[in-house]
């Protein structure tokens, strides 16, 4: 069954397949430029017993499309014939899939935990995190080199396992869960009052991009969209998560290089960027600012005028503090031929966001997917070839131009469209719509977030599933990282910037 | 070379004299709140019933005892302000908002306006001979906190110039600055990582997860906070608290060791 991103469809009327059969259609589909966006167990909660039906959600990034499939009835402990060996984007769904229902694939290449968490259908027994049998490679000058779950640096918890030859890289298991906080349980049945702040707290640096995604779902559920300010709004503040991420990110890549003057100016100025968004709502994240309907705050021609000169400001000295990076040759030494991403492995991989376009992949939600009253023109999807450390800097680089440019026009609209008060929200109905589900994109800074909801008979989330560009990505760093010396490790990471709580939901 | 040392005079010295100077936050900025006496007839709920994380409980005699907000689960979004007709809480611009004690978190009318720490602006910060090491754990962290607890060693904060700073192995620190609400899987690491701290040792709690499990309270992955696991000497409220909020209370517990220990 296919329909348009921006609407919803009744779940009664998803095909239902026959387990074996729905490898087959996914990989051709696949084959045809088709990307799976989602692949989970849908409950029928008409029955009282465990009835998982698996939905598997694929986009068309050309077309806007959208196709939806399911099969029939599985219980926990059944089979079905594993989609991986010919469609390896589906690897890391099929895991989570086993993890939370115990629905196995049968012939799952590396059929492991990825969070080590009971499972869903009320199970108590949990894995010890971290407990699993890791890919080692043997021989007589092949040593391991165990790092986590806590960091050297501040940030979150996960655990490495490298196989080194030297010191040389032969393989790289990534094993996370460390921050499985149980978002997906929190959000079933509602949506509740907490549930727009807890869409915030997803990912706290893409904050912006998770409450837009839940918004814009929200609103295609119901059929309503948000006023113009809202909606400007709400872009002028995911550039401002952009332009704040990426310019922390290239300070993070100086800092791993030793190029410490841009990575100490980036820091300062990331924050700049982040003050700017909390002229906006108060908040240097953005939270508190977007909900279903539009926005909570309001601008006025005065407030833009000073968000644009704060930004052009930041905007000078992050240029600044990039170029004489750029120009070093002992960086630009290090950045080049790093950690090579080729396009073929991540297309394979559903690799997605920033890495896939540094790797030549033309993808970009703002642009495939575009929210109401996306102004195309103002930019356009950049994507690099090298698919190495310094493209998926470089991008960064080009894509805060971009940013500016967005935000510059924004602000023009919204000064012309705020000079009489207007309203930046509409108030929507309190219940959503029985047996419907629809998808949401919204591009963050790391890539394209997908929101995906489904109600039941009462109108409350049967289903609620948050994939983090995360999800897709983190094979890729453990991808890049083979044959490559081992002190590159702390550039092709900072290279992807993932989010482990993105990740482990 | 020379383009670097011009890039250098253009990126000029950005470094606030704090806490002797008072940092520009922004005019929407939610800080420290304040509860006006005697403003909610006894029925009222609505301030209680908008919050997202059960911050606001409501006493029975709503004129003389008010309502309490728990700073320690308030997320500072605002919402009980906004839905208040009769503008009970304010939000004021005040960033000071670490307590040394948890039931220095919750605000009711009867609350001073300014904590009992920041009476005396000029504070002694040389906890440790001014030499501060800290290991950051984050136990189930969205990001945000351990972003604007990172932002503390840019520039603009410098908590380098106290003699804080953040190492990489617990066994360099003298304290363990946890975030996150504590989820079931790093419940062993973060303990740990605390063991391994060797004494006298400091353990302080930002953000409202770290403190109570705030959007996470009762979550059957989560085990509110890290106060049930190890002892809190300083508890940082917000999500995530400003950076000059962290900093503050950073700087709060050389007063505190002095003071109150």
């Amino acid at each position: 069954m296919e329909f348009h991103y921006t609407q919803s469809i009744d779940t009664r009327e998803i095909p239902a397949l026959a387990p074996e059969i729905l490898g087959i259609r996914i990989s051709h589909m696949v084959g045809q430029g088709w990307r799976v966006i989602s692949f989970c167990a849908l409950r029928n909660t008409e029955s009282i017993l465990l009835e998982l039906s698996l939905l598997c959600l694929l986009a068309h990034e050309e077309t806007g499309k959208i196709a939806a499939f399911r099969t029939s009835p599985l219980s926990p402990g059944d089979t079905y014939p594993s989609i991986t060996p010919q469609c390896p984007q589906m690897h890391w769904f099929e895991r989570e899939l086993h993890e939370q229902w115990k629905i196995i694939p049968e012939g799952h290449p590396w059929l492991k935990p990825i969070r080590f968490v009971p499972p869903m259908n009320g199970e108590r027994e949990r894995p010890l995190p971290g407990d699993t049998n890791y890919f080692t490679v043997a021989g007589s000058e092949v040593h391991e080199v165990a790092v986590g779950p806590i960091h050297a640096g501040v940030i979150e918890p996960g655990h490495f396992r490298f196989q080194c030859y030297g010191e040389e890289v032969m393989h790289l298991e990534i094993s996370l869960g460390y921050q499985h906080r149980g978002i997906e349980q929190r959000l079933q049945h509602g949506p509740y009052k907490a549930t727009p702040t807890v869409m915030e707290c997803v990912a706290g640096d893409s904050s912006v991009a998770h409450a837009t995604a839940y918004a814009v779902l929200t609103e295609t559920l119901l059929e309503q969209h948000a006023p113009a300010q809202g909606q400007a709004i709400r872009r002028v503040a995911l550039e401002l998560e952009r332009l704040a991420n990426h310019t922390g990110d290239m300070g993070a890549i100086a800092g791993d290089t030793g190029f410490l003057s841009t990575a100490s100016w980036c820091g300062r100025i990331r924050g700049d960027f982040l003050n700017i968004t909390a002229l906006l709502c108060g908040n240097r994240f953005g939270r508190g600012l977007i909900r279903p309907g539009g926005t909570l705050y309001t601008v006025d021609p005065a407030l833009c005028q000073t968000i644009l000169e704060r930004l052009e400001l930041a905007y000078r000295d992050m240029c600044g503090a990039v170029n004489v990076m750029f120009h070093s040759a002992s960086v630009l030494d290090r950045l080049q031929s790093t950690g090579i991403l080729s396009t073929k492995a991540a297309q394979d991989l559903g690799i997605v966001g920033l890495a896939a376009r540094a790797s030549g992949i033309p993808t970009d939600a703002r642009f495939r997917f575009p929210i109401d009253g996306f102004q195309e023109e103002t930019a356009q999807i950049r994507t690099l070839t090298s698919g190495d450390v310094y493209a998926r800097a470089l991008l960064r680089y080009q894509e805060a131009e971009d940013s500016m440019n967005i935000i510059r026009r924004e602000l023009a609209h919204l000064a012309k469209i705020t000079q009489t008060p207007s309203p930046a929200c509409t108030p929507l109905p309190l219940r959503l719509p029985p047996h419907r589900l629809a998808v949401a994109f919204c591009e963050g800074w790391r890539g394209t977030v997908c929101h995906t909801a489904a109600t039941d008979a009462s109108g409350s989330f049967a289903l609620y599933k948050i994939i983090d560009p995360s999800f897709h990505n983190w094979i890729g760093v453990a991808m890049v990282v083979r044959n490559e010396q081992i002190s590159d490790f702390p550039l092709c990471n900072k290279s992807f910037n993932l989010s482990y709580c993105g990740h482990d939901l | 070379m020379f383009a670097i040392l011009r890039q250098r005079l253009r990126q000029k010295n950005r470094t606030l004299n704090y806490p002797f100077a008072q940092p520009e936050i922004s005019p929407r900025y939610l800080g420290r709140p304040q509860i006006r006496k005697g403003a909610c007839p006894d029925s009222c709920t609505i301030c209680a019933d908008s919050c997202p994380t059960h911050a606001i409980t409501l006493q029975a005699l709503r004129d003389e005892e008010g309502i309490a907000l728990d700073m320690g689960r308030c997320l500072f979004c605002g919402a009980c302000a906004q839905a208040c007709p009769r503008k009970a809480i304010v939000f004021t611009q005040e960033h000071h908002l670490a307590s040394p004690a948890r039931t220095g978190l919750i605000i009711t009318a009867k609350t001073p306006e300014t904590p009992a720490i920041h009476r005396n602006p000029k504070r002694n910060f040389s906890i440790f001979s001014r030499s501060l090491r800290l290991r950051q754990v984050s136990a189930g962290g969205c990001g945000a906190c351990e972003a604007d607890s990172n932002v503390l060693g840019t520039p603009v904060f410098d908590m380098a110039r106290f003699g804080i700073e953040f190492v990489a192995s617990p066994r360099h620190a003298d304290g363990l600055l946890v975030t996150g609400p504590l989820t079931e899987n790093m419940r062993v690491a973060l303990l740990e990582a605390y063991e391994a701290l060797p004494d006298p040792r400091l353990v302080i709690a930002v953000g409202s997860c770290a403190i109570s499990g705030g959007l996470f309270e009762d979550v059957q992955e989560c085990n509110n906070g890290v106060g049930n696991l190890i002892p809190v000497d300083m508890f940082v409220p917000g999500c995530p608290p400003n950076p000059w909020s962290i900093l503050d209370g950073l700087l709060s517990l050389a007063w505190y060791a002095k003071h109150v220990r």
